[in-house]
């Protein structure tokens, strides 16, 4: 376990602006209760300073899991972000989309969100941003990166495609052997 | 519940005698609407109950010749209506449960009272004629009193019935050696047993001439083998914890599925909400009782249980009954550093977290490294956010890291509480599975005490639970720990339910206040067997800061076991023959992953 170096942070950061913007901040900074993110094998750990700070008296290969995981480095250096992420991300979320009852198994079953599920949406999502998406409970989902803009979105059709699926909480089950370890 | 089933047994009706209660049932609404203006409808009462007393003369009449031999099928019942359980309703239900409870047994003991003493009914009538307004407070009276008498004369009876003939219960040799060569006849194997058990309660006057009671409890442990197809010494070893008739219903309970509960995850969520959102799903469920708050309990349910957005949302895990008992146990507080040494799959560190509202660091520790798995994906899930999970044997605490506040060990044992939910215990256990799994226990349980910190403002506290029910691996283990660490003591577990632990068993006796130590059975409370005992540390030891790890633990556990001749060469020993097949099908599963016919000759 160690914390993260300068570019991986870099890459890290990028990842997380596209859902949570300006809110990385808050993950930072938190004067009363600070968290740090730490690396365990290829895993990325978010976790409270004193946590951590535990940690360090758990050997390497003996350590399975910190705090939350936010994702992983894959091979080729990307940051790839989990469903674990979540609970921060709906916290912190910029855009939002809400879906209908009846869309919510088709996406917890590893589908797109189509227009037809809209319940609601944020109204200034641009193209190509990181979406967060909730039932109409405000139970966060999963997340995605939005098809088109919030305008042109209401002029779609009922099947085509708001939101790309990048994960959802159905991965608890799908998942459930390499999302963890 | 003893005297109930004393008296049912006594006399059992007969099939015409259980049809006239049914019908009897039937009237009951009538009855009770009767009931409540005593005074008034004296004579409206008593003349109901001399109609049903003349039906009764009818039918009832012929059954009293025949002392029928269905015993079993009444007893079955019988265990059935008697079991209590945790998952009671909310109090008004219980209390409703009760009344109609009650009610039936009023009904039962009436109808029998009523049932043998026909000629009282023209007396009856002959009084109702001359009753009047003065005399109407004496006559009530009178009649109560005719009432108790003839309960008492029931039960007399009742008494004096269960001295029947002395039965032949056993077979013969003879008898025996011809069930050897047909197929188990399931039906009497299980008439002899519920027989033998009626013998064993009392022995001195139903017993055969000529026979001892080990005889009996032989034959017993047999058909026990037998009919729930348990192994010879686990069956003797079960059978020993309990008196005979409750060795019964337990067996019996092993072979019930126990209810289905979650536990609300209230990091994210309230009961309350959760139970709404359920509900709305097509769920039946209820709270499992008063004794938890986040508790449910789900009888049935369109849509599976393990896969509802909830679930996935981590609001609730599936989690059975007992295994909220040890955290209830350890009872954490906020920002203290917990340890729960064998933690797969989660239920209870969860639990732990949610108690301390995330805050403070809960080390989760459990040394298969495949259940670490599922072990996150439950941290996870339920938003755990102050865990740290790691994968050592736990043994090597305090090595590794001491001084915690509060640990939780629920230990790996032989299973003997989960037969229900796991069939194989039945056959697998031996006897040396129950040398075996005590010794690591005793290690872990040391080793859990060692690394607790004895000057903790808050805690100080160390749970020992397993979900068997073998005193070896339950009292043994504690008064061991007591023994060699005199430095923590026994306190109350501050848990509602349960039974004391033993302070002495077969021979052994085991310090006073194991009596504070908890137990549970499926057949009394209808959750998993289990066990909880709940430690303070008053001062520390000179083996808290040990830094000996697993190795050198076992070491020394096992010299000290083998001086005192507990274990002999051969525990846990290799088996050559054992390992060598193992070591084949490796090899050749490696094979075939490369592609290469392991059949095929080079």
């Amino acid at each position: 376990m160690r914390s993260l170096t300068e570019e991986e942070t870099k890459v890290v950061f990028e990842k997380l602006a596209n859902y949570i913007g300006r809110n990385i901040s808050f993950l930072i900074d938190n004067p009363t209760n600070p968290h740090v993110f730490r690396l365990q094998k290829d895993r990325v750990y978010y976790v409270s300073e004193s946590v951590a700070k535990f940690a360090t008296s758990v050997s390497r290969d003996r350590l399975m899991a910190l705090g939350t995981c936010f994702g992983k480095f894959t091979k080729t250096g990307k940051f790839r972000l989990h469903i674990t992420s979540l609970p921060y991300l709906a916290q912190y979320a910029k855009y939002k989309v809400w879906i209908k009852p009846n869309g919510e198994m088709p996406f917890l079953y590893g589908n797109h969100v189509l227009k037809a599920h809209i319940g609601r949406i944020s109204e200034d999502i641009p193209e190509h941003a990181g979406v967060i998406v909730f039932s109409m409970q405000d139970v966060p989902l999963g997340f995605g990166v939005s098809a088109k803009s919030t305008a042109e979105t209401k002029n779609m059709q009922p099947t085509a495609i708001v939101a790309f699926r990048q994960g959802d909480i159905g991965e608890y089950l799908r998942e459930e052997d390499t999302l963890f370890t | 519940m003893g005297r109930r089933a004393k008296n049912k047994q006594g006399a059992p009706p007969s099939l015409d005698a259980f049809l006239d209660k049914k019908e009897k049932k039937t009237l009951k609404p009538e009855k009770k609407s009767a009931k409540p203006a005593r005074a008034a409808p004296a004579p409206k009462r008593s003349k109901s109950r001399s109609d049903e007393g003349l039906r009764k003369t009818k039918k009832a009449r012929p059954d009293e010749e025949t002392i029928p031999d269905d015993l079993p099928e009444v007893d079955l019942e019988e265990l059935a209506s008697a079991k209590k359980t945790l998952f009671d309703d909310d109090e008004e239900d219980a209390a409703d449960l009760d009344l109609e409870d009650n009610d039936e047994y009023l009904d039962e003991s009436d109808e029998e009272a009523r049932a043998r003493p026909m000629f009282s009914d023209d007396e009856d009538n002959d009084e109702l004629e001359n009753l009047n307004a003065e005399n109407m407070e004496a006559f009530s009276k009178q009649l109560d009193e005719e009432e108790a008498e003839e309960a008492e004369e029931a039960e007399l009876e009742l008494v004096q019935g269960a001295a029947q003939p002395r039965a032949k219960v056993l077979p013969s040799a003879e008898e025996e050696e011809e069930m050897a060569q047909k197929p188990l006849d399931v039906t009497s194997v299980r008439t002899r047993m519920l027989e033998i058990v009626k013998v064993l309660e009392n022995f001195k006057e139903l017993a055969e001439e000529g026979k001892s009671r080990a005889e009996y409890t032989t034959r017993l442990l047999k058909d026990v083998c037998e009919y729930f197809g348990y192994s010879e010494f686990l069956a003797d070893k079960l059978f020993n914890l309990f008196s005979p008739s409750e060795a019964m219903e337990f067996f019996e309970a092993n072979e019930v599925a126990r209810p289905v509960t979650i536990r609300t995850n209230t990091l994210k969520t309230r009961r309350r909400d959760l139970a709404q959102t359920l509900v709305n799903r097509g769920v039946n469920l209820q709270p499992i009782g008063a004794w938890t708050k986040v508790g449910l309990q789900i009888f049935d349910s369109q849509v599976p249980i393990g896969a509802t957005p909830e679930y996935l949302a981590g609001h609730y895990i599936l989690q059975a009954a007992s295994s909220f008992l040890p955290v209830m146990a350890l009872d954490p507080q906020e920002n203290e550093r917990i340890l729960d040494m064998a933690a797969a799959p989660g239920g209870k560190t969860t639990y732990i977290s949610a108690l301390m509202k995330n805050t403070g660091c809960v080390f989760a520790n459990d040394a298969n490294k495949a259940r670490t798995k599922s072990l996150i994906a439950n941290i996870q899930r339920l938003g755990c956010k102050n865990t740290i999970v790691c994968n050592y044997d736990a043994r090597e605490f305090p090595k590794v890291i001491g001084g915690f506040d509060r640990i939780l060990l629920d230990a790996p044992c032989s299973g003997t509480g989960v037969i229900a939910k796991d069939e194989s215990v039945k056959q697998s256990r031996t006897e040396k599975d129950f040398i075996q799994i005590p010794h690591l226990q005793k290690q872990l349980l040391l080793s859990a005490i060692d690394s607790v910190d004895a000057g903790s403002a808050t805690g100080g506290v160390i749970v020992y639970s397993t979900c068997s029910i073998a005193v070896d691996e339950n009292e043994a283990v504690v008064d061991y720990a007591l023994r060699k660490r005199p430095n923590v003591k026994l306190v109350e577990s501050g848990l509602q339910i349960g039974k004391e632990g033993f302070t002495s068993y077969r021979g052994k006796h085991f310090h006073n206040s194991l009596s504070l130590t908890r137990r549970y059975y499926p057949h009394t409370y209808n959750v998993d067997g289990f066990y909880v005992a709940k430690f303070k540390k008053t001062g520390p030891s000179t083996h808290d800061i040990t830094k000996s790890g697993a190795k050198e633990k076992e070491a020394l556990a096992r010299s000290e076991a083998e001086e005192e001749g507990i274990i002999h060469d051969d525990f846990a020993e290799f088996e050559d023959d054992e390992d060598k097949e193992l070591i084949d099908k490796t090899i050749k599963r490696s094979m075939k992953r490369k592609g290469i016919n392991p059949n095929a000759k080079k």
